[in-house]
This record gives structure tokens, sequence and C-alpha cells, in this order.
């Protein structure tokens, strides 16, 4: 079935045509199924968009217009003063807590990825085991003695405190990843530094920071994503209202704790507790897939 | 080149910085998991209220644990739950990783599109959903109203029925895009000679299905299947937040049932005792995981 014979063949070369203009009719109609599956998944987040920028009024109506008639931020104002203390401080909650979480992983990750990378030290392999096995142990249910240590250190009720837990949450996959990259940085390249006697901890400052970058940012991803979204161990360590992370304050406000149910708020803090993450997401795409292919399918 | 002392003590100091290095995160790790490990085990023996005198009861709360209504009902529950929503995760992820698989222009774009709900906390989507499910001002009732659908609006959610189907309406969309990936990278590490040669030998589609693309990723589907089931088994944001556990009880699953023991009632040894249940399911599960992942080497 040599290419240049069948051309010459005319009976063939429509053959061919034909075949090609079936392979475009089938290219044609998978954009068209792509197309109404991403209008389809965008819904949601486009409808609660439209309807955050409704008048209040016409974003309680009973039945829901499709179209705001008038476009109004003031669904977002009225958010600045919800409840006991307004949305600003819960935006400023959830970033603390993520802020410390992000920043506790990096450290301890890389320092732990560094020392079971380049090390060798007594029951290296047994600590190592250990801390992945972790993985296999869903927060969910060790909830109940965590609660009960932060209560007995007074750390209940804190940023400080949930964000603890979150790094724990987040440090089996960050070890293991950043183990990994510096598995993949060659050993020439500390070799020399070693011998001009620089300190191990100036090595990994200096040199190696630049090199596991990518692992590191990819740890900075997930942690943020992750303490930004949670809810469950948000809604136990938290009870005073002033320290309720976005998704718990949020929830308030569907519960109708402050009143009937504000929908048009409700939708403008929906917008603004899923813009980070997006944001995030779609910025750094690549390191955020690397890390669900490293975490999810190699390990 | 230098005396062996020196060189010993050199390599001496080489395992303590080592173990310096991973010293802080052996500790997070020790005390965040290890101990709440130990601990939940130590608590599921005890009476244990948030204050007050906490009393040893040995097997007692194990003994609840048989004539608990609603704790059977969880169980049941999450069972059911898990074995409905984790067919149209995997068929969908798999429908979606399929039309996404080949380069062509602009595919990127629908990837990512296709995965976005991912990046969503699952209880600001479960926020998002339980608005448009709403039959007064929800678009779902506003939209099947207009096109004459239904006779009259649909309480989604206050049907025990109903209430499963949208919830795990709301978690496909929530959750395919993982799926998708994960399948996604399976098909791809698929040679296309493969498919040639098949279709050389005449195969048509689903004599490839069959024969090459389930038998090459079936590690990929393991996974997919593995980590939806354990996300399945977990469930609580979208129950608390979409139907608070109603109607009529029937949509508490064993997690929501294990925080209001804990957090409600506090009755915290009681739930401690429903996590080791919880606990031993998921480390069956895991187990499975990693044994499925295994196999490659």
């Amino acid at each position: 079935m040599a290419a240049p014979s069948l051309q010459a063949d005319p009976n063939a070369a429509s053959q061919q045509h034909i075949r090609r203009m079936r392979r475009r009719a089938l290219l044609a109609l998978r954009y068209v199924i792509l197309i109404a599956l991403a209008l389809l998944f965008l819904f949601p987040i486009l409808w609660s968009f439209i309807n955050s920028i409704k008048l209040p009024a016409e974003a309680l109506a009973v039945p829901p217009t499709y179209l705001p008639s008038e476009i109004s931020l003031q669904n977002y104002e009225e958010l600045t003063t919800y409840g006991k203390i307004g949305i600003a401080q819960h935006v400023y909650n959830s970033a603390i807590v993520a802020l410390i979480t992000v920043a506790g992983s990096i450290v301890l990750s890389t320092l732990g990825g560094y020392g079971f990378a380049r090390f060798d030290f007594p029951l290296k392999n047994v600590l190592f085991i250990l801390v992945l096995s972790t993985l296999m142990i869903p927060f969910q249910s060790i909830l109940i003695p965590l609660f009960v240590m932060i209560v007995q250190v007074d750390l209940h009720d804190t940023l400080f405190g949930l964000a603890l837990v979150y790094i724990t949450f987040q440090l089996p996959f960050g070890i293991f990843l950043m183990r990994n990259s510096f598995l993949a940085v060659p050993h020439e390249i500390e070799e020399s530094a070693l011998l001009d006697g620089c300190s191990s901890l100036s090595i990994l400052y200096r040199l190696m920071l630049r090199l596991v970058l990518p692992g590191i940012v990819t740890v900075a991803i997930y942690a943020f994503i992750n303490s930004w979204n949670e809810f469950l161990a948000a809604l136990i360590f938290m009870s005073d209202q002033d320290n309720f992370t976005l998704p718990v304050f949020l929830t308030t406000i569907r519960y109708g704790i402050w009143g009937d149910v504000n929908w048009g708020a409700l939708q403008a803090g929906v917008i603004v507790t899923i813009i980070p993450s997006l944001g995030i997401f779609l910025a750094l795409q690549r390191y955020y897939m690397d890390g669900l292919m490293g975490g999810a399918v190699k390990n | 080149m230098s005396s062996a002392i020196l060189n010993l003590s050199w390599e001496q100091r080489r395992k303590l910085t080592g173990l310096l290095f991973v010293t802080p995160t052996v500790a997070f790790v020790m005390v965040f998991f290890i101990v709440p490990l130990i601990m939940t085990v130590y608590m599921s023996f005890h009476d244990w209220p948030l204050f007050g005198e906490r009393a040893f009861t040995g097997l007692e709360n194990y003994q609840e644990l048989s004539n608990d209504r609603q704790y059977r009902k969880s169980l049941d529950f999450t069972f059911r739950y898990t074995v409905l929503v984790t067919p149209p995760i995997f068929i969908l992820g798999f429908i979606l990783a399929s039309l996404v698989r080949r380069n062509i222009p602009y595919i990127g774009i629908f990837r990512t599109i296709f995965f976005l709900p991912v990046v969503i906390g699952l209880g600001v989507s479960s926020l998002l959903w339980v608005w448009m499910l709403d039959d007064r001002i929800g678009v779902f009732n506003k939209i099947l109203l207009d096109f004459n659908l239904v006779p009259k609006a649909q309480l989604f959610l206050g049907r025990p029925n109903t209430a499963m189907n949208v919830v795990i309406l709301s978690v496909v969309w929530k959750t395919v895009g993982f799926t998708m990936i994960l399948l996604l990278a399976g098909l791809q590490a698929i040679p296309d000679e493969l498919y040639e040669s098949a279709e050389v030998d005449g195969a048509g589609y689903f004599r490839k299905l069959v024969y090459i693309t389930l038998p090459l990723m079936r590690r990929f589907i393991a996974l997919a299947l593995i980590l939806s089931v354990i996300g399945s088994v977990l469930s609580f944001d979208q129950f608390y937040i979409m139907t608070r556990g109603g109607p009529r009880n029937s949509t508490i699953s064993i997690v929501y049932w294990i925080f209001n023991n804990s957090f409600t009632y506090f009755k915290m040894g009681y739930g401690a005792a429903m996590s080791i249940v919880l606990l031993g399911i998921l480390v069956a599960l895991t187990g499975a995981q990693l044994y499925v992942l295994r196999e490659k080497e």
C-alpha cells in the first residue's frame, strides 16, 4: 500500500478524497461536541458571576431572570459589611492561613526532601516510609484527636493552629515531590562546592534551590489551593465567627445565620472565593499538572 | 589524604546533618499524624466528652455501633452513594479523555475548561449548586419550566431520590476533570502504532477499545476508580451544605455522622470508634491502590 502507486490510480485518489472529507467532518463534529461540553462545564461559574452582578433585588427574583437588567456591584458592596465583620476579614483569614500553610509546606518539604535525597543516616528508610505511609491516613479519620490536641495547647480558634494542621496534610506529598526533585539534580553540581568546604545549608540555599524551583512551585500551589478550599477542618477548628475562613463564612450565609439567605451576596462571595484558586491554577497550570502526575501516578 | 579519623568524623557530620534536615518534617508527622492515630485508638476505648470526666469503657463504644441505627444507615448510604457516583464520573471522564486526547488546535483550552471545577473547593461548588437547584430562585427549575419539561417547580433536594441524583450531578461536575486527566495520561501512553496495525487488520472502534485501550491502561483505570471511591467514602461537604443530611436524615454520610457525634453531641470517644472503622475501610482501599501501582515494577 505504497502511497505513490495509489495516487496514480484515479479511483483510489477519489477514495482518498472521500476519506479526507470524512476525517474533516469527524473533526468538525468533535469540535462541536467539545464546545457544547465546554459551555456546560463553564455554565455554573458563569451563572454565578452573572448573578453576582445583578442588582440585589433582582438576584432574589422568583423566578430568576436570565440576564441582569442592570449591571451592579452592589452585591459585592453588601459583602463588605455582611455578617458580623464583613467579607474582608474572612478574605484576610483565608489568606493568612494559606500563607502560613504555603510557607511552612515549602520550608519543611524542601529541608526534608533534601535530607532524604542527599544524605545517609540511621533509620533513613524507616523514617521515609513513616512519612509516606501517612498518605494512607485520611485526615478525616484523625480529626477528633487533632481537635483535642489543638484545644489542649490553646491553638483552636486561631489561624495559626488551623495552618499547622494544613501543613501536616501537605507534608507527605510535599516530601515525596521534593525528594524526587533533589534526586533529579546531578551529584556533580554539589560535589565541587562540598570540596570547597561550603556548608550543606549554604549549598542548599545558594545552589540547589534554583534547581528544584519547579518542585517548590508545585508544592506551593497545592498548599495554597488545598488550604484555601478546605472546609471540614476549618469548620471544626474555628468556633468564633471572626476567625471563619471563606468557605465556612459562605456557609453561614447559606444557612441564613444573618437573617434571610442573601443569594446575590452569596454568589458574589462564591466568585471572590474561586478567583484566587482559579487564577493561580491558570497561571501555573504546568506545575499543577506535574504535581498531579507525580503525586498520583508515580508514587 | 586526610587521616581515617578525620574522614570518619566528616561522614558522621554528614549523617548528623541529614538527620537534622529531616527532623522538622518527621517531628511534624509524628505529632500530627502518628500521635493522633494512636490517640484515636485510645479514645475509642473511652467515654470522652469535650469537657468533664473521661472514663475508660472498654469496648462499649464498639458495642454501641451495632445498636446505632443511624450509623448503619450512614454506612449504607455512603456505600450506595459511592456505587452510584463512581460510574458516571468514570464514564464521563473516559469520554472526555478520549475527546481531548489528540493534540488538535485549541485542545489545551478544552482540557483546561473541563479541569477547572477541580480547583474550586467542594464546599464552594456545593454552595453554587444548592442555589442553582433551589425550587424558587434556582436556574434549573427556571429552564425546566420555560421549556415545559416539568409541570411545576421541583424540590430537587427535598426528596431522598432526587437529592441523591442532584448531589451526584454536582460532584460529577466538580471532580470529573481529575479522572479525565488520569485517563488521558493512560491513553497517551498507548503507542499509536498499535491502533494503526489493528486498523490494518480491520478492527473497529469497539474491538480496539476492548483489546487495546482498556487492557493497556488498566493501571490508570484502577487508579482513577480507587481515588474516586476513596473520595466518595470520605464525602462530607456536599451533604453538609446541600442537603444538611436531609430529607429525614437520609443523606448523612459516614464522615457526617462522625462529625455530628464528635462535634455536635461531643461524644468524642464514640466518634473515635467510628473513625477506626472508617480508617480500616480506607487502609484496605489504599492498600488496593498501592498493589495496583506496584504491578509495573
